[in-house]
């Protein structure tokens, strides 16, 4: 650490020590990579933290390449879109690597965060981890929605007016809000330009921030495993934990697996099903906006869905924004709604499995009654599955309590 | 540092200058927000729009734009009229009682200044899709004709009174407007001014 004035410009110790002397690569170097150790039994649900960061570069690079085409015009946007789909060389394959890189984005994300309720990774000391982690997955909620106007489609359009409209909902400045977001009186090219804005500057630069903040908690209290016990209480000799391999070359060689792997299924979408049948791209959304028609059915794009069930469950606009605000929020209470002696689904009881089980189960239904026309039938089963997941987590602080747990071992072990 | 310092004035000191510095980050922040309001010209863009209403049928309605939202204007028949009456016991505000969802001029039953025409901003109160127009009596028991928003499944009578059970909370928004002459409405501006 310590370096002495007179060193600096010695010719001895080559390029890296002349770097080290003025800027701590070597240190950072080892601190965060090849000296960074987690524990050595990480499995399949272990990779998506690394996919996640991976799919941020791709939408970072391909979204770059949209912005030197693209006009934040309203009366251009939609067809720049189009020119850079026909005309453009390569245009077509950077427009459906990005609007396919979004969902992949949630769905590397959703896994990410499962993985964290599977293990227990948001427990002590990793509170901070999930808090940030949780932030990241705001800020991606925000950039999805700023970025699905940019296309200026019918469901661009009309899917902005009735989120947007959700801000209407808080008392008395609501709709003071809804003008300040827009911009405009109704939903306008001034209302495109700013989204433009936000999608491309301000939330990307809050979302690389707040993953660089993320990593640095991670790596100051280190990774969490599938037994969800503390590698770092049992350490060698030369003090590195028993259990842990160092990230680099190690985890990185499995997460480049992990990366082929996805890329795999990744180009398998982007090249033979870019829509995915309207769940990635809607069909609405190929006709240009048109604020006097509403589109026969709205439905956000499939990862707002679960919310958006809950939303369309309640038969009040207030009370439908709350409760559609905390099914987001709820799980940034997981680290204190979790009471359990025991963090891995592994050493959990009964219970936890079966609330686990059935937290999934309303996830995928909501997501599924999202999609769905406002009738009825839908909306009754949106409210039965609604209720199950405000009370898994609600419920959580008891349940945990009293389950049955079985004993940890002291150091992590493998299974099959 | 000496033994002597003044601990109070530095805390005073530290104090004042965060303080100061916090006003100046507050007052550096007014034109950025500012910018972000409505500009002068998407206010210009806003003026009132003049509807020729005279040549409505009645039944009949027409869709204008006033400020990028589209507003109804439906001249309402004899028998639509009397069908109001029939829907005040299935609805949440059949008095306008709501302030904001009408100038005073139309807190009255019809929800407009002349009973015939209905003058109203096409956007459900819940989250702003157009609702559909379906002005027949029936199937169900409690519709006697009015809008219905296919997004939430909100429904509002012929004066754009909301029913009880549906996601929007308020009435229609009747916009401000006044009639120019006899079959001449502007829309936008009232006896009060511009909106």
């Amino acid at each position: 650490m310590a370096r002495i004035e007179s060193e600096i410009g010695t010719p001895q110790g080559g390029f890296m020590k002349w770097i080290d002397d003025r800027f701590p690569f070597t240190e950072t170097m080892k601190y965060h990579v090849t000296e960074y150790y987690a524990s050595k039994n990480f499995n399949f649900w272990y990779v998506f933290g690394v996919l996640s960061m991976f799919v941020l570069v791709m939408q970072l690079v391909s979204g770059i390449f949209l912005t030197m085409n693209y006009k934040p015009d309203a009366t251009e946007a939609f067809a720049s879109v189009e020119y850079i789909m026909r005309d453009v060389e390569w245009g077509w394959l950077i427009r459906y690597m990005h609007s396919t890189g979004a969902s992949f984005f949630f769905i590397v994300v959703y896994m990410h965060m499962f993985r964290a309720m599977l293990y227990g990774s948001y427990r002590k000391p990793r509170e901070l981890v999930w808090i940030i982690g949780m932030l990241i997955f705001l800020a991606l909620m925000a950039e999805a929605f700023a970025g699905y106007l940019l296309p200026w489609g019918q469901m661009s359009y009309w899917g902005a007016q009735v989120i947007i409209s959700l801000f209407g909902a808080i008392p008395f400045v609501g709709d003071a809000l809804v003008e300040l977001i827009r911009g405009d009186y109704s939903i306008s090219d001034i209302t495109l330009n700013r989204f433009f804005a936000l999608h491309v500057i301000v939330i990307p630069l809050a979302l690389i921030a707040l993953v660089f903040v993320h990593i640095v908690a991670l790596h100051e209290v280190g990774s969490s495993n599938p037994d969800g016990i503390e590698i770092k209480k049992k350490k060698g000799p030369d003090g590195i934990p028993l259990d842990g391999v160092a990230f680099h070359p190690y985890h990185t060689a499995k997460d480049l697996v992990a990366i082929i792997i996805f890329l795999m299924i990744f180009s398998a979408v982007m090249f033979f099903a870019p829509d995915l049948g309207g769940y990635f791209l809607e069909h609405a959304n190929f006709e240009p906006a048109n604020m006097q028609v509403t589109p026969e059915h709205i439905a956000p794009v499939w990862y707002f869905t679960p919310f958006y069930a809950i939303l369309r469950a309640v038969p009040n606009k207030l009370w439908g924004t709350i409760l559609f605000a905390t099914a987001v929020l709820l799980p940034m209470f997981l680290p204190w709604l979790d009471r359990s002696r025991v963090s891995s689904i592994r050493y959990r009881g009964w219970i936890y499995k079966m609330a686990l089980t059935l937290f999934v189960i309303s996830f995928f239904t909501l997501g599924w009654l999202g999609v769905q026309p406002a009738e009825p039938v839908y909306v009754f089963w949106a409210r039965i599955f609604a209720v199950v997941y405000f009370a898994f987590f609600l419920l959580m602080p008891y349940y945990t309590t009293i389950d049955k747990t079985k004993p940890v071992p002291d150091r992590v072990v493998y299974h099959g | 540092m000496t033994e002597d310092v003044d601990r109070n004035r530095r805390h005073f000191l530290a104090v004042a200058t965060a303080v100061t510095g916090g006003a100046g980050i507050a007052m550096a922040a007014i034109p950025f927000l500012s910018s972000l309001k409505p500009s002068a010209r998407a206010q210009a863009q806003g003026a009132p729009v003049k509807v020729a209403v005279g040549s409505l049928e009645p039944g009949e309605m027409i869709r204008i734009v006033w400020r990028g939202k589209l507003v109804f204007v439906l001249r309402r028949s004899e028998a639509m009229l009397g069908r109001l009456q029939k829907s005040v016991g299935f609805l949440r505000d059949p008095n306008s009682e709501v302030v904001e969802q009408q100038p005073d001029y139309a807190a009255n039953e019809f929800r407009s200044v002349k009973p015939e025409f209905l003058v109203i901003q096409a956007a459900c109160t819940h989250l702003g899709c157009i609702p559909l127009t379906e002005f027949d009596v029936g199937p169900a028991d409690d519709w006697f004709g009015g809008f219905y928003c296919p997004c939430h499944g909100s429904r509002f009578d012929l004066a754009g009174r909301v029913y009880k059970g549906v996601p929007a909370p308020t009435n229609l928004v009747v916009p401000p407007y006044r009639y120019l002459q006899n079959d001449v409405v502007l829309v936008g501006v009232d006896s009060t001014g511009a909106a």
